[in-house]
Formats: structure tokens, sequence, C-alpha cells
């Protein structure tokens, strides 16, 4: 594995694999000095043209644990703006002796574009409303452990909630969470939904789609909200939050239907009062900061089979 | 083509006598820790310590296991196990750290286990038992117990189980 | 007396096919004989045309030459060179260079380089707004008494109806032709490529074809109010074919391009993330591609047009999103018809020569039937010539072409300007 773009580039072998490495990372945590000098040596590069500190923490809490130099680039969008093409930005700091980039940027495929132009691994950190694959694949642990599920989510209902039109989380956990067996429905109303979804009869997404939350809601094993932007209002994609939190949030009276043993989760930062209604720390279910710690080990796991494993994850070696 | 030169018992019968020479070097079972190196040392410490529980049922031994994968200097030469994690139930500050594993070959996991332990405390004495010593060290590493002495060449593999020792 | 004799070729024009060789004078820029042995004098420049058909020059209706304003990207010469290596003896300039040809200076000066750089002639085209900015009429009749016959604000679609149906009644008595960049704004915010089944799999905002359709509907109706021709910029859908199709059956006076670009690759192109294949209108489905090739074949489309649109290399090393729309065309519009066009290549002649001849208003000096005393703008070019597309070797400053690699069949081997061979065994003389 040379880069991780997209969870399509991931077999379901090399997604478990990825979450099997993920029990080592988790038990490095747990260690009192959390660090292994497993990629001691190796430069690992936050580019970050779209500002996400957690994202970005979370990854360099990952490379650091594994002992990997970091350094850390905000390219903010008006030193592009300054002339410099975004291969002149790559090529620049690639110079400088990069083993791998983690890429965040607002448009759709930047970090498949930059592979044509270095060496260095790519590690996708979120590409506009296209992948984040490190993100599902916490989402895919927190479930994993959450349900007890190491062998595979068959029989697994999940539904993903809100916001799928725009949301890369939630194109790459459909993928993820599929390719491991479970059932996957989205819920949103029609203008949140992708075109091919919402309009042309037929589609290809290997997904339900329901437009009735309260139906969905006491079947599912996992409920997973997404946070929806107040800008979307200034494109008629909703009429009014409120009224969005009264079709899809999640609310006392939503939660009490809930399975007792279904997980709640959110990829953060959540819309208090408008996905989320209820106080989250007060769902039995939910799995949302667990989602955050598993984050460190995820990424500990993806850096180390790019960088250190030196080795197929199919391989024998 | 593969060759047994230890059989079950043998195997057995070894671990028995390195369960008498642990207790006797350390004069008792006071403060020791057996801890086993994941994934062929882990058996070999559940034995040993079932062994030592016969012999001195007054003073149970904790039992760990150590993952060295992330601190090889030949990491990523070797597949990361599934399930082997690292798992020390006690702070090895003060204690003598028995480190268990099958094949002592080269040296370097042994290094690995050394540096990785460090995060767990500062153990008063490390010492080492294994099944095999079949030679060809690469670090000056030397064991403290050791089943057998097996002279062999660098082609051959030898796996070292409770179902005997086994030269391909 | 020097002339230029084209020997062993077959006449294709409007007036049918024939094997002739055919004289040419450079210095009255005429056609002298037409005839099936024509003997070689002395000081004769001979272009052998064994293989080849001999047919008028062809006239792209849609190019970007980027001066004045982006000449890093383009020049109006090397964009000329192009041409004249594609067939083409007249080109179409748009009008949104920087600034835009919203006056007479501007579209004098377009001229004058395509003058200067002699290799194929250049017809600037007029904005129909000032600015392309969709507020107020360009000065039509001013630029019309400067000889511009197509007006178009390319690159956006004129939104405002009532504005468009303005435009339409002032430009009916000058008998200009108005040409319209079919996209409804409003429902383009931000798109990127065709919105389908690939734009939802790869997170990237759409480009619906009904936001093409509403416009060209729209439009044929003011045709229909108006009675004033209208032409149709790089059609791309299946539905908008049906629009236009519709409309001249009713006998409206409107007519139509579409680029090999759009009946060649499909949205699915855009998996990879090149902005190679990013394009305004951006490619669509098989679907469209069929009715695009259906209309070519029937005569709803009349035109073959390339939206030859170069890009700078580092602007299309950008993300999707961020990189300009458009692709090179001059170089590879002849192969690309040839290669993938099921239809008489009698008809492929006439889709780049006569037919966009009469929409842009030169149809008494390009797309003249091959015969003494005609304007000797001709192309001369083998169907059967199997070549590779290289983006390096084209004379376009630009290399944005999405064919590099690509096998394709029929190549121009000489094209005459004016009598001139500007292009002799593909290569330009100038």
């Amino acid at each position: 594995m040379k880069h991780l773009l997209s969870i399509a580039d991931l077999s379901p072998t090399e997604i478990h694999s990825l979450l099997e490495l993920t029990d080592h990372m988790v038990e490095i945590n747990h260690r009192p000095i959390p660090k292994v000098p497993a990629l001691r040596g190796k430069n690992v590069v936050s580019l970050f043209f779209e500002d996400s500190t957690r994202t970005r923490t979370s990854f360099d809490t990952a490379a650091k644990r594994l002992s990997a130099d970091t350094m850390n680039f905000a390219v903010s969008s008006s030193s592009v703006n300054k002339g410099e093409s975004l291969r002149d930005t790559v090529e620049t700091i690639a110079a400088m002796g990069v083993d791998a980039f983690v890429i965040r940027h607002k448009s759709s495929g930047a970090p498949q574009m930059i592979t044509r132009w270095t060496n260095a691994s790519i590690v996708n950190a979120g590409d506009g409303w296209h992948q984040h694959p490190t993100q599902a694949l916490l989402d895919s642990y927190t479930i994993r452990t959450g349900l007890n599920r190491r062998d595979g989510f068959d029989g697994l209902h999940i539904a993903i909630v809100g916001d799928i039109k725009h949301s890369r989380v939630a194109r790459s956990d459909v993928q993820a969470f599929t390719a491991l067996g479970a059932r996957v429905t989205l819920v949103a109303p029609p203008t949140l939904l992708p075109p091919s979804i919402a309009l042309l009869g037929g589609h290809d997404w290997p997904v339900d789609v329901s437009y009735d939350l309260d139906a969905v809601l006491p079947d599912v094993d996992v409920l997973y909200l997404l946070r929806v932007q107040r800008e979307r209002m200034d494109d008629a994609l909703l009429p009014s939050l409120e009224e969005y939190s009264a079709m899809y949030g999640l609310d006392a009276r939503r939660a009490a239907r809930l399975a007792p043993h279904a997980l709640v989760m959110h990829p953060g930062p959540m819309n208090r009062g408008v996905e989320m209604v209820v106080d989250p720390a007060e769902l039995p279910g939910s799995a949302i900061l667990n989602q955050v710690t598993n984050g460190v080990a995820v990424r500990m796991a993806v850096l180390f089979t790019l960088l250190g494993s030196g080795s197929d994850l199919r391989g024998d070696a | 083509m593969s060759r047994e030169v230890l059989s079950a018992s043998d195997v057995r019968r070894a671990l028995t006598r390195i369960a008498h020479e642990i207790v006797e070097r350390n004069q008792g079972l006071e403060g020791v820790v057996l801890v086993g190196l994941q994934r062929g040392g882990v058996w070999i410490a559940d034995a040993l310590a079932a062994l030592l529980a016969e012999i001195d049922p007054a003073h149970p031994v904790p039992v760990g296991t150590l993952d060295v994968s992330f601190h090889r200097d030949d990491v990523g030469l070797r597949p990361i196990v599934p399930g082997s994690v690292t798992d020390i139930p006690v702070s090895l500050g003060g204690c003598t750290v028995v480190l268990t594993d099958d094949v002592l070959y080269t040296g370097r996991t042994v290094r690995a286990a050394l540096e990785a332990m460090n995060e767990y405390g500062r153990p008063r004495a490390v010492q080492l038992a294994v099944v095999v010593d079949r030679g060809h060290r690469e670090l000056p590493i030397r064991p403290d117990f050791v089943g057998k002495n097996l002279p062999t060449s660098s082609e051959e593999q030898v796996s070292a189980t409770s179902d005997g020792v086994v030269i391909r | 007396m020097t002339r230029v004799l084209i020997t062993g070729g077959t006449v294709l024009d409007q007036t049918g096919e024939r094997r002739a060789d055919v004289a040419v004078d450079p210095a009255s820029g005429r056609v002298t004989e037409v005839g099936t042995s024509l003997a070689a004098a002395d000081g004769d420049t001979v272009l052998d045309a064994t293989g080849c058909y001999v047919t008028p020059g062809f006239l792209d209706l849609h190019v970007h030459l980027r001066e004045p304003g982006k000449e890093e990207a383009e020049t109006i010469e090397t964009g000329s060179r192009g041409a004249a290596l594609g067939g083409f003896t007249a080109v179409v300039a748009m009008p949104n260079t920087d600034p835009a040809q919203d006056s007479v200076a501007v579209v004098d000066f377009v001229r004058a380089q395509g003058e200067r750089a002699g290799l194929c002639e250049v017809l600037p085209s007029g904005c129909i707004t000032v600015g392309r900015a969709g507020q107020r009429l360009a000065p039509f009749g001013e630029l019309a008494a400067a000889g511009v016959r197509i007006f178009t604000d390319d690159g956006n679609g004129v939104q405002d109806p009532m504005l468009m149906r303005r435009a339409l009644e002032y430009a009916g008595p000058l008998g200009i032709t108005l040409a319209q960049h079919c996209e409804v704004a409003a429902l383009t915010k931000g798109a990127v490529m065709h919105e389908g089944a690939c734009c939802s799999h790869l997170g990237l905002p759409g480009w619906p074809s009904v936001a093409e359709e509403m416009m060209v509907f729209r439009d044929i109706e003011l045709v229909r109010l108006t009675g004033v021709p209208m032409h149709f910029l790089h059609l791309s859908t299946a539905r908008s074919v049906a629009l236009v199709r519709a409309a001249k059956a009713d006998g409206l006076p409107v007519t139509a391009e579409a680029t090999p670009h759009h009946f060649t690759l499909t949205d699915e192109m855009l998996t990879g993330y090149d902005p190679l294949f990013k394009v305004n209108p951006p490619l669509r489905t098989r679907a469209d591609i069929d009715a695009l090739k259906a209309g070519l074949a029937d005569g709803t489309i009349d035109a073959i047009a390339t939206d030859h649109a170069p890009h700078a290399p580092h602007t299309k090393e950008q993300p999707l999103d961020q990189a300009p729309p458009g692709m090179l065309g001059l170089e590879t519009a002849l192969a690309l018809a040839v290669t993938e066009l099921d239809m008489p290549l009698a008809d492929v002649v006439a889709a780049l020569a006569w037919k966009p001849a009469a929409i842009a208003g030169a149809a008494d000096r390009h797309g003249r039937p091959v015969a003494a005393g005609e304007p000797a703008n001709l192309a001369v070019f083998d169907p059967a010539h199997q070549w590779t597309v290289s983006a390096a070797g084209m004379a376009s400053k630009s290399r944005n072409t999405p064919y590099g690699g690509r096998e394709v069949r029929g190549k121009v081997r000489h094209t005459i300007f004016r009598g001139t061979p500007v292009v002799i065994d593909g290569a330009a003389q100038r």
C-alpha cells in the first residue's frame, strides 16, 4: 500500500488488516509511555489547505507516537492565490525530504492529483465532498469494538442521517461499512442526497434510502448523524434548521426508541440543537468520544502500514 | 524435509528443568515476573508459570506478554500478527523479569524486547529463557536458561512448540 | 508565373466528388484551373494529393485565441498555426479576451493580428453584452459596420430573458447572427462536471443537463417570437438536440454546433480527477454522445466546432474545481470526426467547411466550391492516415489535449490559404 486516498481502493481484507493493526496501536496508547520507535527517521508532513485542528492534531499525535518527525504546513488559500500552483507548493515541500504527506483540501480529488508530483506516500485527510478514509476506518473500528464485531458487520444495520450530498464522511463510511458487510440506510431530504440517488431512479450506491427517520430508528444498530451546515439554507436545500431538526434531529423522544445496544455516532463538530438535540453525554450508546480516541490509533495503523510495514498487508513477508 | 530434534516430552522435561533453574538462580520466586515475547514465547511463559506454581504454590508468578513489532530495528521485515498485543499486568520496577521465547537466533528480537520493556518500569534484573538456542548471534546477547543448544545452518528453519522442536 | 499545383487527389465539395488536379494562383489567391491531368510547368509548386481529398478549407466557429489578455496560453499567431495544421482556413475568435471584444478597437486588433500571422483568416466575434457582463447591449451596429458577423457572450449565457429578447430584436435588421452559450447559471453554481452517477461518487458539484436545455428552449421561443436567426454553441445533451430538431422542423432560423470532445468523451473520463477533461459544458453520457452523432448525421447539428480553449500548464495543475475548463481542439478535429462519426465523408466536410462558413457570414470566401475563379482556401487531407495524437507535438502554446496517445485516422496534408500553401506535408510553412 503506497497511498490511502479512498476506501474504494481497499479490499475488505485490507480494511480488516488495518483494524487488526489498530488493536496494537490502542495497546500502545494505553502504555505508561505511549510511544514506540517504529517510524524513527520518517518525515510526515501535514499539508492542510483547509483548516482542521482536530484532524491535523490527531494525525500529528499518531505520527509522534510512532516516533516519526512531523512538520505542519497550513497553506492559506491566499498564498495559493499569489500564483503558486498546487504542484509548485507540493514539489517545494517535497524537496525537503518527505516520506508521507497528510493532505486536507477543500477540492475533491486534490490528494489524487498530488500523487503525480511526488514519490512520497499520500494520506487523504479529507478532500472536498469526496473521501475521508481515516474517518471511515476509525468509525469502523469504533463499531467493531463498540458492538464486539471483530469478524465483520454482517447483519448490522447502520443508518447515516443528514447532509450526505456534501459529506466526504458519508461517501467513505458507506464504502467501508458495506465492504465489512453492513446494511446501510441513508436518511435525508432529497436535497441533501447526491443527485444520482435523489433523482435518477436506479442509482449504483449499495444503500437503501429513507426519508423517514422515525421508521428507521428502532431497527438500527448504529445511528450515524452528520453535521448539517448552516449555510445550506442559502442554497434552498433546507427551509430552516428548525424544520430539519424536527424531521431528522436526534431528540430525547427519538433516542428512547433506539435499541438498547445501538451506538450513536457523529464525526464532529456537532451542531447542538440541530442534528443533535439531546446531550450526547446522556445517551447510553454514545460512541462519539470513542471515535476521537480511536482516531489516533487508526491513523497510527495507517501511517505504520504506509511507512513501516515495508510489505503489503496481504503478504506474509 | 523436516526432522524432529526434541519430542513433546523432551520439551516438557527441558521446561521443568528451566523452572527449577529459575527458582535456584533467584533463590525463590519473590519478585519474579514472566514475560512471553509475542507470539512464540507466550506459551512458554504460561507453561513455566504452571510449573513454577507446582514448585512453589505460595508465590504465584505474574505473566505478561510483550509485542516488540514496533521496536524492531528491522521493522517492516516481519508482518504484524493480529491479536498479539502487549499485556503487562504489573509494573516491572524492581522486579526480576524472565523473558521467554521459543528460539534464540540473531538476538534482535531480544534487543527490541529490552527496549520495549523500558516503558513498563526499571526491572532489577532481566533474564532470558529459550527452548532452543540455534546460534548465529548478531548482537552481544546470551540466554540464562536454555532448553537445548542446537547448531544449525542459517538456511534452516527451527520451530519450537509444546509438541516438539523441528528443523526444516 | 509560378502556380501551386495539387495533383493526384479527389475533389470533394458541395457539388460532389471527382478525381481532379487543382491549380492555384498565389498572386490572385484564386483557383485557376481544375482538371483531370494538369501538367506542371517550370517553377510550379507541386503538392502531392495522392490518396487525399481536396476540399474547401474548414471554418471553425468556435476558438479561443487568448489574445489579447492571456498570451501565455495562446497567441493569435500560434492559434492560427494550429488552425492551419488542422485544415482550417478561417476561425471565429471568441470574445472572452481581456479586454473583451465589445469594441471596434479590440475586434480590429484581433483581425489585424490574424492578418499579420497570415495562416488563416481570423474572424472576430463580438460580445452580446458589454464586457460579457449580461447587463447592457454591446454596440452591435458599430461592430457590424466593422465587419463582425457573429455575436456571443461565450463562456456565459445571457441570463436575462428580456435582454436576450431585445438583443435579437435589435440584431434583426443588421443581418448578424447571435450565438448562445446555453447555461442557466443559477443551476450550475460551482459546477465541475456532468450531474449524474459519476459526480455523485466523485463528490463534485454537478452541471445538470437541464441547465443547458432550459436556455435552448427559451431561445428557440425567442427566435419564434422575433424571427431573428440564432446559433447554438457546443450543444452537449440529447434533449438539446431534440429541441433544435423540433425548431428546425417548425422552420425556425436556428443553427447548432457540436464539439469533437462532446461526441467522443463521457463524464466517466473524470474519474481520475484529471483537469484535462474539464470542459464547459461538461462531458456527458454515452446516450448524449449517441444523440449528438445522430444530430450531426441528420443535419440537426449543422457544424463541428472545436471550442479550442488553450490553458497554460500551471493553470491545469490545480484541483478539478479550481482548474479552468477547456481543451485544445484545432489540430485533432478532423481526425476525431473521421474516426468517430459514422456518416458519409461529404457530410463531415460539410459540417467542417461550407455549413459553418454560412453561419459565420463568410460564405463569400470560405467553404466555396473547388472551381476556377473561386477563392483558393483549401484543405487537402488523407482520410486513411493513421497517427497518434501527441500533446508535445502541437503548434498551440498550450498542451491541454485529452487525446494524447490516442490512435486516430485522418490527417491534413496541405492547407492553402488565399492561394498560398501554409501547410505542406503536415508542416506549417510560417
